[in-house]
């Protein structure tokens, strides 16, 4: 492909003067004359069946390491795996499964075997046709050990996988397991190009072939990624041309970028999303949005320690805490509350569970019935001549942490608990102190896998050493429920059970659950077709588009 | 002078080796390896999975063994593979060297172009006006933080005044400029992180200039020059400057170091591809091969420049002799 002329840099000098912004404006009028003029003669809405071109520049903190569905275990490397391959299933925008390169499942009666109808028109960038077999020898890459998969945990409970027909697969698994359906949703690779080659040190880690919308082009390592539309996309193809990322790792660097024209989009902190962006020229230009981060925060508390042992105890500290004020100030209330484990507004969040709005007294009440009083006078609850004093950790360099440390060290004080607050180096707090279950409270955060399946968090068997059960949460009726859960791909039987342990856990109080915060992502406003949901904006980018007169790149 | 040369090569060896090992050893030494960062808090990856991938480094060696395994195979200049992205280490290197080389050696001639006019006319024209303000700006120069400097600089000029690209190296659609098209594109990149390198970086060579000068200007055979009635600006710039820049020399061999590592804040700022932005990755990331491929890398040609600046001492200093 060859630039034929481009309206950014044609002008001989290099100014950054944007004289395309008029001619796009006599443009964009004539064109909205034209469009009414059709409208006026057809008398139909219009479509943008022919806004093909332009080109999508995306902010990214960090750079991509490796493009391989199942190895990627970063965000950016997972976000482009996104544009280049598929996987048998994907969520929709209100995070429901559906198919992708599966046209349609079945389950059997005893929940063992899942057979896949995979479409039949789909083609690999590099003109293969795709089929089962595909399918199958992804999973068997994945399930070999010598490949040291990271996920390899999600699939383990596969039998075997069969080949139907060349388009239909059938995988068993050893007992049933819900989560399934969507961790199949795994980026398939190619057979054809893969068979018999070291996954990992393949060139195909940095020149991905998929079956997806986008085709890796130019890799520039931490500068920039160009992807160019596959043409013959199943799905039609993207009408963005190119998808271009580029690496800009200071967030305060992006927003410069991003008002000068340099980039399309970013993911705002809260402040620039507050203080930065409140102007009428950068929402002229610019679409803000904001929806929930699949993230909450929380104070953990470490179950096996006897101050933490007694559930009015762990209700206090939850009642003491003023969570709307850390939302205000560590988030400038680009959050909202949290609850429990669960992604809110899913099947899985119950939203009837106890509450611990902010009440001093009431914690003062609790802590009271559970024997911590300050006989002493000296401001200090004690019990057995013991006081009411810990130390909360948390991770260095997550400033919103730290922030959420200090407010609850204050509020904590206010009841008459002493508070140490120590920060440590992330590896060494995971280390040393997580792992090693050698801590009293700490704060941290949790990102949730769509599907709500909490095994590694809050099931007993997760409670030994290397397991995230850290506080040693141990609710054999909790632990019952997340396995009836995976034992059912009926949703609503599912939400039962994580509704009840949504209740369950709330009531407990194991952790103080803090807030989900929002993700803030800020884009030029000539991309249209963007519609919010609850699976965030991106989740039909090939749907986006730019009317022809306002494309800015032309190729 | 060859004999010198080798036996500085030779010492090269024992030394390389020990850097090599205490980089290794440091890294050991800090808690965690690179499966924890990466995986200790993700619910999806189970500690089976990691111990798997431990296996697949050989991080489950004794340290000895590891070391050893590294050794042999650098001997034959395979420097081994990333643990993040699975490259080869000397792949990553190579790609970030030309961007830290272009913008470390032009910003070294900015400053020595600079600094020595700078400094030589402060010394001569000692306790004048224009000594007291290029000490006091060169002095502001040194105290100002590199990412402040640089985030007021491109909001000046590239936000409000919109002169200069704000960051990168080449624009992503550089690909489809003519080769002229992309040099010029790439020296308009430059502009502000020369700008901003330049200006923190002036105070110490030009002082040592000033102050070296100050030194010559006073010793007889200066006297003696001025007493033949040589001209000024012979004196100065021939007689003088000549033996005032003998330090500089070292200077120039202490810089190296930099040249090749690159700054880390300095590149996060400016998005700049280099060397400094990849050496702290690596250690964040627990990448044990590319730290010593970078580490080794960096302290051979250092090591090398060191070497260089002691030659070129002989070469310009004939009191200078090496057996």
């Amino acid at each position: 492909m060859k630039l034929k002329e481009s309206k950014f840099f044609s002008s001989s000098s290099y100014t950054f003067k944007p004289s395309y912004i008029i001619e796009g404006m006599i443009m964009k009028t004539l064109f909205a004359i034209t469009v009414s003029f059709l409208l006026f003669i057809f008398g139909f809405s219009f479509s943008f069946a022919d806004d093909y071109g332009d080109a999508y520049v995306s902010g990214s903190l960090s750079d991509a390491t490796i493009l391989i569905p199942f190895l990627a275990d970063d965000s950016a490397s997972g976000g482009i795996c996104g544009l280049v391959y598929n996987g048998l299933t994907k969520v929709d925008k209100d995070l429901k499964v559906v198919g992708d390169l599966a046209k349609s499942w079945e389950v059997s009666d005893d929940k063992l075997r899942i057979i896949f109808k995979l479409r039949e028109n789909v083609i690999w960038q590099d003109g293969v046709e795709f089929t089962a077999e595909d399918v199958k020898f992804t999973f068997e890459t994945i399930l070999n050990p010598d490949n040291a998969v990271p996920y390899i945990a999600s699939f383990q409970d596969i039998e075997n996988i069969r080949v139907i027909d060349k388009h239909t697969i059938e995988f068993v698994y050893k007992k049933p397991y819900a989560p399934a359906l969507l961790k199949l949703g795994m980026g398939i690779i190619p057979k054809h190009l893969f068979k018999g080659i070291n996954i990992r040190d393949s060139k195909y880690a940095r020149a991905p072939v998929g079956t997806g919308p986008y085709i890796l082009d130019v890799w520039k390592t931490d500068q920039h990624m160009i992807l160019n539309s596959y043409k013959d996309y199943f799905d039609g193809e993207p009408y963005i041309s190119k998808y271009v990322e580029r690496i800009i790792p200071d967030q305060a660097v992006q927003f410069l970028e991003l008002i000068t024209g340099g980039i399309d989009y970013m993911s705002l902190s809260p402040y620039q999303y507050k203080y930065r962006t409140e102007t009428i020229k950068f929402n002229q230009r610019f679409n803000k949005y904001k929806y929930l981060a699949h993230q909450y925060t929380y104070i953990g508390y470490n179950l096996k320690d006897p101050m933490f042992s007694d559930k009015r105890v762990r209700q206090a500290l939850s009642y003491a805490i003023d969570k709307e004020a850390i939302i205000e100030g560590v988030l400038m209330g680009l959050g909202e509350e949290c609850s429990g484990p669960f992604i809110k507004n899913t099947y899985a969040y119950n939203d009837d569970v106890k509450k611990y709005p902010y009440d001093p007294d009431k914690a003062r009440e609790l802590l009271a019935e559970a024997g911590w009083e300050d006989t002493d006078a000296d401001g200090i609850l004690d019990k057995n001549g013991q006081p009411f004093s810990f130390k909360l950790i948390t991770n260095q360099g997550n400033k919103q942490r730290e922030d959420v440390a200090t407010i609850t060290q204050r509020n904590w004080q206010d009841i008459g608990i002493k508070v140490e607050v120590q920060t440590i180096a992330f590896v060494t707090f995971l280390k040393e102190f997580v792992d090693k279950r050698n801590f009293q409270a700490l704060i941290l955060g949790w990102t949730m896998p769509i599907d709500p399946d909490c095994y590694n968090v809050w099931h007993s068997e997760t409670i030994k050493e290397g397991g995230l059960n850290f506080i040693g949460y141990n609710n054999p009726e909790v632990d019952k429920l997340i396995e009836a859960a995976r034992g059912t791909y009926d949703i609503s039987e599912r939400a039962k059970c994580y509704q009840k342990i949504h209740a369950l856990i709330a009531e407990e109080q194991p952790y103080t659950f803090l807030y989900f915060p929002y993700a803030l992502p800020a884009v030029n406003k000539r991309f249209k077709g963007i519609v919010p949901a609850p699976a965030g904006i991106s989740y039909d980018f090939i749907n986006w588009h730019v009317p022809k007169a306002e494309q800015r790149y032309v190729f | 002078m060859i004999k010198y040369i080798a036996k500085r090569l030779l010492l090269m060896v024992p030394m390389l080796l020990g850097i090599s090992l205490l980089t290794l050893l440091i890294m050991h030494l800090s808690p965690g390896d690179p499966t924890s960062l990466r995986y200790g808090l993700n619910p999806e990856v189970s500690g089976s999975a990691r111990a798997q991938l431990k296996e697949l480094y050989n991080l489950d060696k004794p340290f000895v063994v590891q070391y050893g395994c590294w050794l042999k195979r650098v001997v034959t200049l395979d420097f081994g593979r990333s643990f993040v992205d699975n490259r080869p280490v000397i792949d990553k290197i190579k790609e970030r060297l030309p961007a830290t080389l272009l913008l470390q050696i032009s910003a070294l001639l900015l400053i020595f172009s600079i600094a020595i006019p700078v400094g030589v006319l402060s010394a001569v024209k000692q306790n004048s006006f224009f000594d007291k303000v290029t000490t006091f700006l060169v002095f502001i120069g040194f105290a100002t933080p590199t990412f402040w400097l640089a985030l007021m600089l491109m909001r000046l000029f590239s936000f409000e005044l919109e002169w200069f690209p704000v960051s990168g190296m080449s624009p992503w659609y550089a690909q489809y400029m003519s080769l002229p098209q992309r040099i010029g594109d790439i020296l308009w990149h430059l502009v502000l992180p020369l700008v901003t390198l330049a200006f923190t970086g002036l105070a110490s060579l030009s002082r040592y200039v000033r102050y070296s000068m100050l030194e010559v200007i006073r010793q007889d055979y200066i006297r003696t020059a001025r007493a033949k009635g040589l001209a000024e600006n012979r004196i100065i710039f021939k007689h003088a400057l000549k033996n005032a820049l003998l330090p500089v020399v070292t200077i120039l061999g202490m810089t190296l170091p930099a040249l090749i590592g690159g700054s880390f804040i300095f590149e996060t700022i400016f998005a700049w591809p280099g060397m400094g932005r990849l050496g702290y990755m690596s250690i964040m990331q627990y990448d044990y091969p590319t730290v010593m491929g970078v580490g080794i890398i960096s302290v051979f040609l250092t090591l090398l420049g060191i070497l260089i600046s002691d030659i070129l001492y002989a070469a310009i200093d004939p009191r200078i002799r090496y057996e």
